[in-house]
């Protein structure tokens, strides 16, 4: 079978396992009647199970939640945040400057690049940990490569507020005990003893739970995209609330031009006769 | 209290003597863009100076352009497209038709990412045949830890293609046929041993890639002006479904593999409409 006949097999319908709805009858969400299935799950439970097929114990659907809500910042100077503000002041729409820095927070320095990178780390160093490898050593070497271990360390702030209450919400429900999250802290020492002098992150922890969990590096992806979004409304709503263009005005001063001096484009770029 | 601004090499402005939040002249790179650019440049010659810093070439500008109309609009059965016709179809706003257009164009499948790839090949490979045809024998494997998904095919090429199309080959023959296009040319003379190579003909983001390498631009700048390249077509497409109406647009159907429903004798389809 050729490109075109695979294509063909595909046109005008979308065979699949994962639901579709029948109009004014009912809806079905990965096997189960959607309307059946949400009165006993609230809607996180039903985001993860649309997202691994699973559930999830009530500790650790207490923890899942708690990730998201300990990173939920109404702080419109982070650049994510400032998107949706930004969009609050130029009267652009909730929607739009929501989805935006949604999209902006899969960045490479913080949200999802270094919850992707955090994930597969712990979880290839765990395995290579159960099989004999010395974790030091497998530091040294991600820190050689990669010049740096994602989850570990920040870009504005050296320690992570947000760790020790989750440790304590870990506590009580006796989820803090997990592989990852221990290898997790072991990684933290050893940068902390060396001269990096890095703390972990709240990326480092939220990976190795997930990990600890049983969720796959993709199925982590997942969950974490609306880790940031109670922090957005605010963010928007407080701008779009004030005049319009007084968030973070910019006077002409703060541009510091480091480009190449003033020249004149006919001098340079004579007019050629377009067909020439 | 220490001042925070913004560096940049790339604009320039002076403040109105009574208002410094708006500037009385705006240099580019250097150029006065309302004082000069304005009546002397093409947009094109404009887009090539904001991302290279320089004024193009006659030629590069005829080879900018050439790729911008090539790439303006990749017609409504591509899935940027597509997606931004998803969004005029429901009276969606006109920004998320093209942000639409933007995620969906993105990809390393057809997308910009499959542009910044195959230019990054194009970096690590140059016109070396034999890299080129070792490099295209094996299937790209993605790096787990990269929020891109894996594309199943070498970038640059259709993965289900029969043989290259006649838009490629014609955008291919007349961009290549310019002076400053080494790359355009030499992927002209080795078409056929890299789709032997590949198993895959060339798609046009192969010549895309080819032709931004032979602008200059780096691969990160590359993908950009693929996403801004395409755009004018989403959006006419996406202001043209929404006249049409959702009525008048594919609504598909569906074969549930798991219906619960079946099972209590209920409706096992989904028709057209909801």
């Amino acid at each position: 079978m050729n490109g075109p006949e695979m294509l063909e097999e595909h046109v005008g319908k979308l065979v699949t396992r994962m639901g579709a709805v029948f109009p004014g009858d009912r809806a079905v969400f990965r096997g189960h009647d959607l309307h059946t299935l949400v009165k006993d799950i609230d809607w996180l439970e039903l985001y993860v199970f649309g997202i691994t097929g699973r559930r999830f114990t009530p500790e650790q659907m207490k923890v899942l939640h708690a990730l998201w809500s300990y990173t939920s910042y109404p702080e419109t100077r982070i650049w994510n945040n400032r998107v949706a503000a930004l969009a609050g002041t130029s009267r652009s729409t909730g929607t739009l400057g929501i989805a935006a820095a949604m999209a902006v927070s899969e960045a490479q320095i913080y949200g999802r690049g270094i919850d992707m990178r955090a994930s597969e780390f712990l979880t290839r160093a765990k395995m290579q940990v159960n099989a004999g490898a010395d974790l030091d050593e497998l530091v040294y070497t991600e820190l050689k490569q990669k010049r740096g271990i994602a989850g570990y360390g920040r870009p504005i702030a050296s320690g992570d507020e947000r760790i020790k209450p989750m440790m304590a919400l870990l506590r009580e429900q006796g989820l803090d005990d997990g592989p990852h999250l221990k290898l997790a802290f072991g990684v933290e020492r050893i940068l902390l003893n060396g001269r990096w002098r890095l703390h972990m992150n709240y990326g480092a922890l939220a990976a190795a739970l997930a990990a600890d969990f049983g969720m796959s590096l993709r199925e982590y992806y997942f969950f974490s995209i609306p880790a940031f979004l109670a922090g957005m409304p605010p963010c928007y709503l407080d701008a779009v609330e004030k005049p319009e263009g007084q968030l973070f005005p910019l006077p002409c001063r703060m541009l510091s031009y480091e480009g190449v001096s003033r020249r004149s484009w006919q001098a340079a770029n004579p007019v050629v006769p377009r067909d020439e | 209290m220490t001042q925070e601004s913004i560096h940049t090499r790339i604009w320039q402005e002076e403040a109105e003597p009574d208002n410094a939040f708006a500037a009385r002249s705006c240099h580019c790179h250097g150029y006065d863009v309302y004082g000069e650019l304005l009546a002397h440049a093409s947009w094109i010659d404009y887009l090539y100076l904001l991302f290279r810093g320089e004024a193009p070439t006659a030629q590069q500008t005829k080879l900018l352009e050439g790729l911008a109309i090539a790439l303006a609009n990749p017609g409504p059965r591509d899935p940027s497209v597509h997606a931004a016709m998803c969004g005029g179809v429901g009276g969606s706003t006109s920004a998320s038709c093209l942000m639409a257009a933007l995620a969906v164009g993105a990809g390393a499948s057809g997308g910009a990412r499959e542009v910044f790839n195959a230019m990054q090949d194009w970096q690590a490979r140059g016109t070396d045949l034999a890299l080129w045809q070792s490099g295209l024998s094996v299937k790209p494997v993605g790096d787990p830890a990269d929020v891109w998904p894996a594309a199943g095919h070498p970038a640059g090429f259709d993965p289900y293609g029969v043989r290259c199309t006649t838009p490629v080959l014609q955008t291919l023959t007349h961009l290549a046929a310019l002076d400053c296009a080494p790359s355009l040319a030499w992927l002209q003379a080795n078409r056929a041993a890299l789709e032997t190579a590949g198993g895959l003909p060339l798609a046009m983001i192969g010549v895309a890639a080819a032709a931004l390498r032979d602008l200059g631009f780096s691969p990160e700048q590359g993908e950009m002006l693929l996403l801004l390249l395409r755009l004018p077509g989403a959006a006419v497409h996406a202001l043209e479904q929404k006249d049409y109406g959702h009525k008048n647009f594919p609504f598909f159907r569906v074969e549930l593999e798991n219906d619960p429903g079946l099972v209590q004798g209920k409706s096992e389809r989904v028709e057209t409409s909801t």
